[in-house]
């Protein structure tokens, strides 16, 4: 059966995304080691190893991200996080960083490591680089990939590979996007943050509800309409005579049916976006998508729209895995 | 410090190709990086160009190297990308899944779109070659200033993004067909009618970013004409002006004389060459990149 590795922003959230059925969970330290560094997410040291003996003992493993690229003298703050992820019985740690995927190969030999989203290996040669010099054991890949292009490089690489198959949807390769910083100065790879709420300002004016970041207009609705929280590549925009969402309409990734197809990808294991969702979100999902990997397994047909409720703006997309995305 | 042309990275025709790199012959730069490094499908219209553009550039004195793209995933691409290998030039890696192609020991440089955020990954990238690094343009100057002295340790020069509009994303999505109702197979190349990409305004009016096809840059010109000094102390090796059309020679020469003389003057020579340009410069600075500090330009 394929993996299925869940999000836990917070104590609560991995219990339960485990009781729900997850296979593995992710999740972060409280800092700027991880991708999501959102006030009031991620883990304590002593809550991490609560939440590994809490997901060991019901047969779930824990894959701790430390996927934010260290600050140039400061490397020590992720050093340490790589340290006490693996003090912790931590299953594996999910690096985006080369100079950190050459730290943990030297320093934890033992120690999983699997390739963040955040490092966009989006090919063969990527993959394999990243397994021959640090000892990658799984990848997960960016998410401009159409299905048929995932299972090429599935006969071109020996380590498993991950792909997102719902929740919050990069239009973006991952980890080279500086869009966040170019109007907030904060941004996923120095911060772990995109687009992020400190630096954004909600209005009604005149002219109806709008959404800033860092001072630029991201979103502006009519009357009674609600608005979207402001992130940028979702954002609308005006360019010569044309108005609309440029980068990607406010929706979320749902690739529920194409799970059977990225089975015979050969993918490894499924990812589920949302660290910074509640834990009764994160339960409901897991389950549904528990369901379907047993399904998948079975060849049974996939649920269909046993989620919608949850996509955001209600909206969602199959992303870069159909061809006409592009 | 001196300076490096990067790859262009917008889609011109053969002969404005053919134009911008005789003009850059007699201008005053060391190194010019040339190549495709947005989209693939671009190549083909103007790559008969490439081999004549850097026999003139060296036979003006020029170290030229070839840029791999910023974003590698089709099997043509990977060949493309194995083949510049072979060319015996200096290759720039733009998409790290180019070292494999490169032998051990072969010295390579690195572009602005690999991310090299700490020593650690310098180091690394030494180790394996690298003889020039070109930073990521977000990078504050406390971060420039640790990774210049680790490259000198590590016989590496370190290169900041000096002028033009910053690559801020890359995608498998082009926008410009986006904008057309097209998806990128049957782009029908839209994006040669914008060369130097097309704008894209917030609703209220104000000028937010540009898209290139799956590129997605900033808007205004990021430079660092009013940083010159705090890059030099941070020891810097060289500065990358990006092609831009209108008049670029101009530009070089006006960092050059910057760099030989007192940079005092350059945001005001640079407003007066670009009059229309909007300018930024917060990403050194440790600010928004959009924002605009020691630059007093127009617009």
């Amino acid at each position: 059966m394929m993996e299925l590795v869940c999000p836990a922003g917070t104590p609560a959230a991995l219990r339960a995304a485990v009781d729900a059925g997850a296979h593995a969970v992710y999740c972060g330290f409280a800092d700027e080691t991880n991708a999501r560094n959102f006030p009031g997410l991620n883990f304590s040291r002593d809550e991490m190893a609560e939440g590994i003996a809490h997901a060991h003992a019901r047969g779930a493993k824990v894959l701790v991200a430390i996927n934010t690229f260290p600050r140039a003298g400061d490397q020590q703050i992720w050093h340490r996080a790589v340290n006490d992820a693996a003090g912790a019985g931590a299953d594996a740690v999910i690096l985006a960083d080369i100079g950190l995927l050459a730290h943990a190969a030297e320093r934890h030999p033992g120690l999983r490591l699997h390739l963040s989203v955040q490092a966009a290996a989006a090919n063969p040669d990527a993959i394999n680089l990243y397994a021959g010099a640090f000892g990658v054991r799984r990848v997960v890949l960016p998410r401009v990939l159409t299905v048929a292009e995932i299972a090429a490089i599935n006969r071109e690489v020996e380590v498993e590979t991950e792909v997102f198959v719902f929740g919050g949807l990069c239009v973006m390769a991952e980890g080279r996007c500086s869009l966040s910083s170019y109007a907030t100065g904060l941004s996923p790879n120095m911060n772990g943050v995109c687009s992020p709420a400190s630096h954004v300002a909600y209005a009604d004016t005149g002219a109806g509800p709008e959404a800033r970041l860092g001072g630029f207009l991201i979103h502006r609705t009519p009357r009674g309409a609600p608005v979207p929280y402001p992130t940028l590549c979702k954002g609308c925009f005006r360019s010569g005579d044309q108005t609309g969402h440029i980068f990607e309409d406010p929706v979320s990734l749902d690739a529920t049916q194409l799970i059977p197809a990225l089975q015979k990808a050969g993918v490894r294991a499924l990812k589920i976006e949302g660290r910074q969702r509640s834990r009764a979100y994160v339960a409901q999902v897991v389950r549904t998508f528990r369901a379907a990997v047993e399904a998948a397994e079975r060849g049974a047909p996939m649920p269909e729209g046993l989620l919608s409720k949850l996509t955001e703006g209600q909206a969602a997309t199959t992303g870069a895995y159909a061809k006409t995305w592009r | 410090m001196d300076l490096t042309v990067g790859p262009n990275a917008f889609f011109w025709t053969a002969e404005a190709v053919r134009d911008f790199y005789r003009g850059l012959a007699e201008a005053p730069v060391a190194r010019v990086v040339i190549g495709e490094w947005v989209c693939s499908k671009r190549l083909a219209f103007w790559q008969d160009e490439i081999p004549g553009a850097i026999e003139t550039l060296q036979a003006a004195g020029k170290e030229v190297a070839l840029t791999t793209l910023a974003l590698i995933t089709l099997k043509r691409e990977r060949r493309q990308t194995a083949d510049l290998a072979a060319m015996g030039l200096p290759v720039e890696v733009n998409d790290l899944s180019a070292l494999p192609h490169i032998p051990e020991g072969t010295p390579f440089w690195v572009g602005p779109m690999v991310n090299v955020y700490n020593e650690g990954t310098l180091d690394w990238l030494a180790r394996r070659g690298a003889t020039r690094i070109c930073l990521p343009p977000e990078l504050p100057l406390a971060s420039i200033a640790r990774l210049a002295r680790a490259g000198a340790e590590a016989g590496v020069a370190v290169e900041v993004w000096g002028h033009g509009r910053a690559p801020l994303a890359i995608s498998g999505r082009c926008y410009h067909a986006r904008l057309h109702d097209r998806a990128k197979d049957s782009c029908q190349f839209v994006c040669a009618e914008d060369p130097d990409g097309r704008d894209v305004d917030t609703l209220d009016g104000t000028p937010f970013l540009t898209v290139n096809g799956v590129q997605t840059l900033g808007r205004a010109v990021t430079t660092v004409a009013g940083q010159i000094d705090d890059l030099r102390a941070a020891g810097v090796a060289a500065l990358r002006l990006s092609p831009q059309t209108g008049g670029f020679p101009a530009v070089t020469r006006a960092y050059a004389a910057a760099l030989a003389g007192d940079p005092a003057d350059l945001p005001a020579t640079l407003a007066r060459l670009m009059p229309d340009a909007q300018f930024a410069d917060g990403f050194v600075a440790g600010r928004p990149g959009a924002d605009r500090l020691a630059m007093r330009g127009p617009g």
